[in-house]
Parts: C-alpha cells; structure tokens; sequence
C-alpha cells in the first residue's frame, strides 16, 4: 500500500485523526448486553435443571422402601385363643396381628417380650400396616393359623427414614424419632440380610393413609385417570364442534366477536375461579356430589375447552382453501368437505392440541381442592361419583403433612406426575413430528 | 325405568331408525342410488336424529324440572305451623321427608302400614334399613313422604312413557317423510349445523356462569356484610362460624389480601421481566439457530411443570434456603444468628412464581420482538449502530406496546396464581411492606375459606364469591386491555 504514489504527493501526510466516536465503549456495551442475554437465558435454564434436581434427589428414594423379611409364627394363642374362628369369622378381622409380628420381629433378633419397653420399641420398628398386611394373608387361607410362614413385612417410616441416612443421627437420641437401641437392631437386621430396600410397589396402588410408609398414590391415579377420560371425552368433540363453527361458518357479525373475545378471556381467567364456578353450579346448584371425580372432570372440562378451540382453529386455518376448493368443486356439501376432508387433514394438529390441554388438566390443583377433593380416601373408587381425590391434589395434601418421611413421598408422587407430563408431551410431539403437513 | 336405561333404549331405537331408513330408502329406488337425492346414509341419519334428539330434550327438560315441581307441591302441603317457619327450617323438613321417602322404598308393605299409624317407631323401622334420620319424624311427615313416593313414581312413570312416545313417534313421522326426492341432507346437516352452533355457545355459557354463580353467591355474602366493609376494610379476620353462631362478627377487609396479591404478584414480576424479556432478546437476536432449538424448549418445560411442583419447590427448598441464608449473613454481621427472612415469605413466593413465568414472558416477548419487521433493524444497522443499539433504539420501542401487552397478560396470570402462594406466602393476613415476612393473597384466602367442612350460608363462606368475583374482574380488565394493545400493535405492521 505504501508504494501507491499518492496524486497529492506533495501535501503533508497529516496522520488521519479518527474522531472518537466512542467505538470502544459502544462495543463493551454491545458484550455486556449479550451477556445479560446469556445470563438471563442460562438463569431460567439453571432454576430449570435445579427444580428438577431437587424433587428427583428428594423423591427417588420413595420408590424403594426398608422391608424386613422373616419367618412369622401365626400362633393359634394370639388370633384365636378361644378357637372361635369357624363361628366367628370377625375374629379374624379383630385379631391383635401387630403383636404376632412383634414377637416374630424380637424372636428374630433374640429379645424378650417380657421387657414391655423393649417390647414397644420391637413393635415401633414395624409399620402399622403389618395388621392388614397380616389379617389379609390370614382370612385369605385360615389354615395358616399355627404355623410359620416367610412373610416380607413393611418397616415403620422411622426405620425406612433411618435406614435411607435421612435421620440425622448426631442429634441425641431424646431428640429423634429412633432411639440406639432400635437402631442397633436395625443394623443386626441389615447385616443378617432380613432388612432391606425393596421396590415400592406400594406407591402406586395404596390409597390414603396417615403412616407414610404404607400411603400410595393409587386412588389419585384412579381419580386423575376419570377426570382426563371425562375432559376428553367432553371436551374434544365440544372444541372441535365449536372451532369448526367459528372457523368455518361463523358469519362476520357481533355474535361471533362476543364468542371469540369470550374463549380469549377464558383462556386466561385463573383456574381457581373455575373451581368457584364448579362449585357454585355443578355442586351446589345441581346437587352433584362433593369430591366427586365426575365434578372434577367437568371443572377441568371447561377450563381445558379454550385450549382445545384455539388449537383446533389454527390446525383447520392451516389446511390450504385448495382442498375445500377442490371438494365444493366435484359437489359435496359444506359439511362434507369440512368432515370428510378438512377435518382429517388438521387432525394430527388437533390431537397435539388435545393431548397439551389434556396435560395441562392433569397437572392442575387449584380448582380440584375447592370442589372438596381434598379428601382421605383410602379405598378405591368404582364410580366417577365416589369421592377420590387427583394426583396433584394428592401431592398438595402431602406437601402440608408434617412427617419427614412425606416429604419422600410428595416428591415421589411429583415424579410420577411429572411423568406422565412428560409421557403425554412427547407423544404429542410425536405425533406432529409424524403426521403434521407443511403445505 | 332409570335415566340411562332410558337412554339406552333411545339409543337402540336411534340405531334400529338408522337402519330402517337407509334401506327403506334404498328400497324405494330399487337399490339404484342415484335416484335418491341424499346418500342412503343421510336418510338412517334423518331417522336417527328424529328419534333420538326430540325425545332427549323432553328427558332433560322433565329431569330438571320435574324435581322442583314436586318438591313445591310437596312444601305447598305442609301444615299451616310448618308454613310459617322460616325458609332453612323449612327446607330441613323438607330434607327430613325426601330421607324418609327414600327410607320407605327399602320397607315392606307391611311396615309402612304399621309406621304410617306410629311415626315413631319408623326412625328405628328406617335405622335398621341403614336410612339414619336427624331428628324424630313428625306425623304429618310420613304422609308428605308417601305422597312424594307417589309423585316420584308416577313423575318416572309418565316420564318414561312420555320420551318413549316421543322418540318412536318422531322416528316414525321420519319414516314417512322419506321419499326418493326428499332432500334428507339438507336436513341433517342443519341439524349438524345447530348441534355446532350450541357447541359454539358453551363458551359463552361459561362466562355466564362464571358471573352469575359468583354474582348471586357475592350478593348473599354482601346481604351480610356491606360491601363498602368488604372493598375499604382493612382487616381481614373472618372467624370461624361455629354452628349457630350469628356467624358475620368477623371482619372481612379486602385491602390486605389485595396489597398481598399485588406486592407478591410484584416481586414475580421483578424476577421474570428482565429475566424473560432479556432471554426472548437474546433467543430472537443473538442465539443461533441451534442454540435456539435447545433453549427455546427447555424454557417453555418451565411453563409445562405444575403449579403444585413449583409450590413444594418454595416450600422445601427456596423458602429454608433463604431462611438459612439469611441468619448466616445475620450472624456474619451482627454475630445474632437470628434469621431475617421467614420460610414463608413474600420474597419466596414472589421469587418463586418469578421462575415460573419466565416462560410466558420470554415466549410472548420473542414473537413480539421477532414481528418487528427486518428493514427496521436493517436500516438500523446500516447506519452504523451496534445490535445492541439496534435492540434498544429500534427493535424494543417498536415492539414496546406488544410487550406491555404481553406483561399485562403475565402480570394477570400472577394475580390468580394459587397452588405457589397456598404453599409459600403463608396465609396471615397482615398490612406490611417488608417482603422477607409472609402476607398472604386473595387466591389463599379463597382456598382457605373454602376447603374443609362447611356450610353455605355463613359469609366466612361465601365471602371467597366475593373474592372470586374480585380476582375475576381483576384478571379479566388485565386481559382486556392487554388483547386490545396486542392486536392494535398487529395491525401496525400488517
């Protein structure tokens, strides 16, 4: 460059100034703008990750649960002294169950009975559930009674809390729910390979029960289970009927605006007010019963149709006016050419639609409690009309219980909702990936 | 007959007029279609919907109404003492002779006659049936059960033959009407057509629902309590309504619930404007298209989790982190390891619920921002500017009023939150401004009032109407507004 002979050789080369536009600050500031991007960004993804992190490291350890295995001794003495079973078959309902597993539990671990404080800590180290666990094997085949059986038996929720490392064992033993006596047994009982983690089928299909070891979200999966088959099949064939009115018939006047502004609105109107309504008129006004899944259904039908409709209108905006030209072109009908060949091609957009609103219904709380399902239900549901109660429900009754070992259990519960979220999305994303048509 | 073997016969019979009709019709041609102005199909159609729309209508109609005129006749019988109670008694009579009624269907024919002489002994007669009574039955009440029995009865009875009637006559007169040249498309599909309209309309019917429900509750509730009381007071302790107890002693201020909705609603908007607006900038402006791929999804998770999850979030994690923390700094600076903030705390809820709407700023926000057309930012950077400057000078004054819009619309969803404050804002009532102690909102409050046992004529009951009706117009004035910026934002560049 320096060779190129200037045409004004003769000027003094006055070395060119550059104003100073500030190009250096304007660039800090243009790095530190992108910054904050990334940091908003990376922000929201942290709180994302660390959301998920703590209900899965506080859950995870739900779905396994301390059981003890050992040889149960039915003994005649205990259920049935008076060997009454064969007139009263309420004895075997009434039996004192607990105390044939206790003395099983201290025949295990070489301890008298005789000593009653002993004897309480054997049978504190046993859940509560052991008397239904054992009354059932019993009425199911009397003829046990006598002799001694293998039975796998759940552990109290301390000893599951314990045996997990959830205790905090520095603290002095007046101060915590397990004393070292018991604790020493544990370990006896975990070393001889009688007391162990077990799956937990129990989660899933126990109902409602104030000892955490023996609660299961059953009955909400039942209930939940009702209420999305009452919203689907409500609310689908309403939305679509509805958007295909409004997208497809609807003449240009103030009827029509009256219900476009109205589905805007009640997309965004908060959920709770719903469970007012629901309240209001399924409940009190129709005399539905309270805690009923059916109410339920129906409160989240209407809080889900507005998802449904916007979803289903754009999926029928985008099939191209060239097929319903084409259809009215070889004769058919206005509905013909919207049920037999508009509606199939946006259906995969509906189905998307459906199954997101569809989530969306299964994750909502708010309505749910105010139409009285908050409710301990332990047996299962037969009907939409019994009561029962909904997974998120289920998860908010838990999150106010005080025991330490509940805390396991909600986020277990949040795990298994999360699932099926997430279940539900990815078919949804599925499906469209699959059958979704760029024109 | 019960109601849905009812509709179980309607159905069969919708099914047999379907069948009927397509080959009735086909018949009528001798099976050579193109004669037939509809598809065979269209004229089963036709009969089906003859036979099965007419007669559910009556069945709806008599199920709803029938009910209250029985009732009203029943009530129109009773004695001149009973009469002259007040209405709730009057309804518990009332209440007393539907369970005696139900009783007296598990009875023989033998013991009515023997309870109908001895009211009595027909609580212990219907105790034993599994049918308990709240109180003793009065004589005249065991004639006014047996005189509902048989209304009941001959109500169903006629009921029955009534839709039945309905739905074979309408198939029938269908049938005739079928002809080679009868236009049975046409018909149905106006039928098809109406059955839209009225699908169309559930969202309307919705609305009213929700504003009548809430509206004629409220007004019971403001029979109570002034409505002034309600909207000026300050102080919101409701009481419990023991049974009997007068029940309107409490007080029932909405001022603190509502500064505690708008203070928390507040500190979410804090945490998510600049978090979501900065991250929509960043993903529209800056990101490439890979980054945006991940990103983009994994932000629109946070708006696919539960309330409920991100209300035990703030209550095992966020709302004891904070509190540690901050007796930690305490102790640091003052050697009083006293914590300052309150698990349960404006702060946590706030900051909470911040997370969760990041989502719905930075979604709004970015197709907001990506609709800004291309020239602007084009003749922007031609000028020289930076892109940030471009962001700031061109992109976000021109995208300005879509993103008030979008901030209305999250600010709305913040107002009616509730499973995050249920859960983390604590439920005392309190005029403060100090965001690390708790306050509580009015979506609590509604919960609070609501769930339990209760009773529907106490105000501490139907107080939470009042605050629906609140929460509703709040939200719904927010979502006006915010819609009516949006779309005139639109119009601007299309």
């Amino acid at each position: 460059m320096t060779d190129v002979v200037s045409p004004a050789a003769g000027i003094p080369k006055a070395k060119s100034i550059r104003r100073d536009i500030g190009i250096k600050g304007r660039y800090a500031a243009e790095r530190r703008f992108r910054a904050y991007g990334i940091a908003a960004l990376s922000f929201g993804i942290i709180f994302l990750m660390l959301l998920l992190w703590s209900v899965v490291s506080k859950g995870y350890t739900a779905f396994q649960q301390t059981m003890i295995t050992m040889p149960v001794e039915f003994s005649q003495q205990i259920i049935d002294p008076q060997n009454e079973r064969a007139t009263n078959p309420q004895k075997l309902m009434t039996a004192n169950y607990p105390v044939v597993a206790r003395n099983a539990l201290a025949k295990l671990l070489n301890a008298s009975v005789d000593d009653r404080v002993a004897a309480r800590a054997i049978g504190q180290m046993l859940s509560d559930g052991v008397r239904v666990q054992l009354r059932d094997l019993v009425v199911a085949n009397p003829a046990i009674i006598g002799t001694t059986q293998t039975v796998r038996l759940l552990a109290s929720g301390d000893i599951d809390s314990a045996y997990k490392g959830q205790i905090d064992l520095t603290v002095s033993q007046e101060n915590r729910k397990i004393n070292d006596q018991q604790l020493g047994w544990m370990k006896q009982l975990s070393d001889s390979g009688a007391l162990a983690k077990h799956f937990n089928g129990g989660i899933f299909v126990n109902g409602a029960s104030s000892r955490p070891e023996a609660a299961g979200v059953g009955v909400a999966l039942i209930g939940s289970f009702y209420m999305m088959l009452i919203v689907l099949v409500l609310a689908l064939p309403i939305g679509v009927a509805a958007s295909i009115y409004l997208e497809e018939f609807a003449p240009k006047n103030k009827f029509t605006d009256l219900i476009e502004v109205n589905i805007n609105n009640l997309a965004a109107v908060p959920s709770i007010v719903y469970g007012l309504l629901g309240l209001a008129v399924f409940v009190n006004f129709m005399g539905l019963p309270r805690s009923a899944s059916l109410v339920g259904g129906l409160v989240l039908t209407l809080m889900t149709l507005p998802t449904i409709i916007i979803a289903t209108r754009a999926a029928l905006k985008a099939v191209p006016p060239s097929i319903r030209a084409a259809a009215l072109g070889l004769g058919a009908s206005k509905m013909q050419t919207i049920f037999h060949h508009v509606l199939p091609l946006a259906m995969p957009g509906i189905l998307t639609g459906t199954i997101i609103g569809l989530a969306h219904a299964l994750g909502e709380t708010a309505p749910l409690l105010l139409i009285g399902m908050v409710a301990f239900v332990a047996n299962y549901p037969t009907t939409p009309l019994d009561p029962s109660t909904a997974l998120p429900v289920q998860i908010y009754m838990w999150a106010n219980e005080a025991e330490r070992a509940f805390v396991e259990r909600t986020s277990g519960a949040i795990i298994i909702l999360l699932l099926f979220l997430i279940l539900m999305n990815v078919g949804a994303i599925l499906l469209r990936r699959r059958f979704e048509r760029r024109w | 007959m019960n109601t849905s073997l009812i509709l179980l016969i309607l159905a069969i019979i919708g099914i047999a007029g379907y069948v009927v009709g397509a080959r009735y019709s086909m018949a009528l041609v001798g099976g050579i279609s193109s004669k037939l102005h509809s598809r065979p199909g269209y004229y089963g159609s036709f009969v089906a919907v003859w036979a099965i729309v007419p007669a559910v209508v009556i069945l709806f109609v008599w199920l709803v109404a029938s009910p209250m005129y029985i009732s009203s006749s029943v009530r129109g019988a009773f004695p001149e003492d009973v009469k002259a109670q007040s209405q709730a008694e009057q309804g518990l009579s009332y209440g007393m002779i539907s369970s005696i009624a139900r009783g007296m269907n598990a009875l023989t024919r033998e013991e009515i006659a023997r309870v109908e002489n001895n009211p009595v002994e027909l609580r212990t007669a219907l105790g034993a049936k599994g049918v308990p009574l709240a109180g003793d039955p009065k004589p005249f009440m065991v004639k006014a059960a047996a005189d509902l029995n048989t209304m009941t009865f001959v109500s169903r009875m006629l009921m029955t033959i009534v839709v039945l009637a309905a739905s074979i006559g309408g198939a029938f007169s269908a049938y005739r009407q079928i002809a080679p040249r009868f236009r049975a498309r046409n018909r149905v599909e106006k039928v098809i057509l109406g059955s839209l309209v009225v699908a169309s309309s559930i969202a309307i019917l919705t609305t009213v629902g929700i504003v009548a429900s809430m509206l004629t509750e409220a007004a019971h509730f403001f029979a109570a309590v002034p409505a002034w009381e309600f909207f000026f007071g300050t102080v919101w302790d409701p009481r419990f309504a023991a049974a009997g107890s007068g029940g309107s002693e409490g007080q029932f201020g909405l001022i603190p619930l509502l500064l505690g909705t708008l203070y928390i609603g507040f500190v979410a908007m804090l945490f998510a404007v600049p978090i979501g607006l900065f991250s929509a900038i960043y993903m529209s402006e800056y990101a490439s298209p890979q980054v945006r791929s991940v990103a983009k999804p994994l932000l629109e998770v946070l708006a696919g989790i539960p309330t409920i999850v991100y209300g035990f979030f703030a209550l095992t994690t966020v709302g004891p982190f904070l509190r540690d923390i901050s007796s930690q700094l305490n102790g640091l600076v003052t050697g009083d390891y006293a914590n300052f903030i309150q698990a349960q705390s404006v702060l946590t809820a706030g900051f909470v619920m911040g997370i969760m709407l990041i989502p719905y700023v930075s979604s709004l926000s970015d197709d907001i921002i990506t609709a800004v057309p291309r020239a602007l930012r084009d003749g922007s950077l031609g000028l020289g500017a930076t892109r940030s400057e471009t962001i700031k000078k061109v992109v976000l004054p021109a995208a300005l009023p879509g993103i008030v819009g979008a901030l209305l619309m999250t600010a709305s969803r913040a107002v009616g939150e509730t499973m995050i404050v249920v859960l983390a804002a604590g439920v005392a009532a309190r005029l403060q401004i100090n965001p690390f102690e708790p306050m509580t909102t009015v979506t609590v409050k509604i919960v609070n009032q609501l769930t339990g046992d209760l009773e529907f004529t106490s105000p501490q009951t139907l107080v939470a109407f009042a605050l629906g009706i609140t929460l509703f117009a709040i939200t719904l004035c927010l979502n006006i507004y915010a819609l009516y910026i949006v779309r005139k934002y639109r119009e601007q560049y299309e």
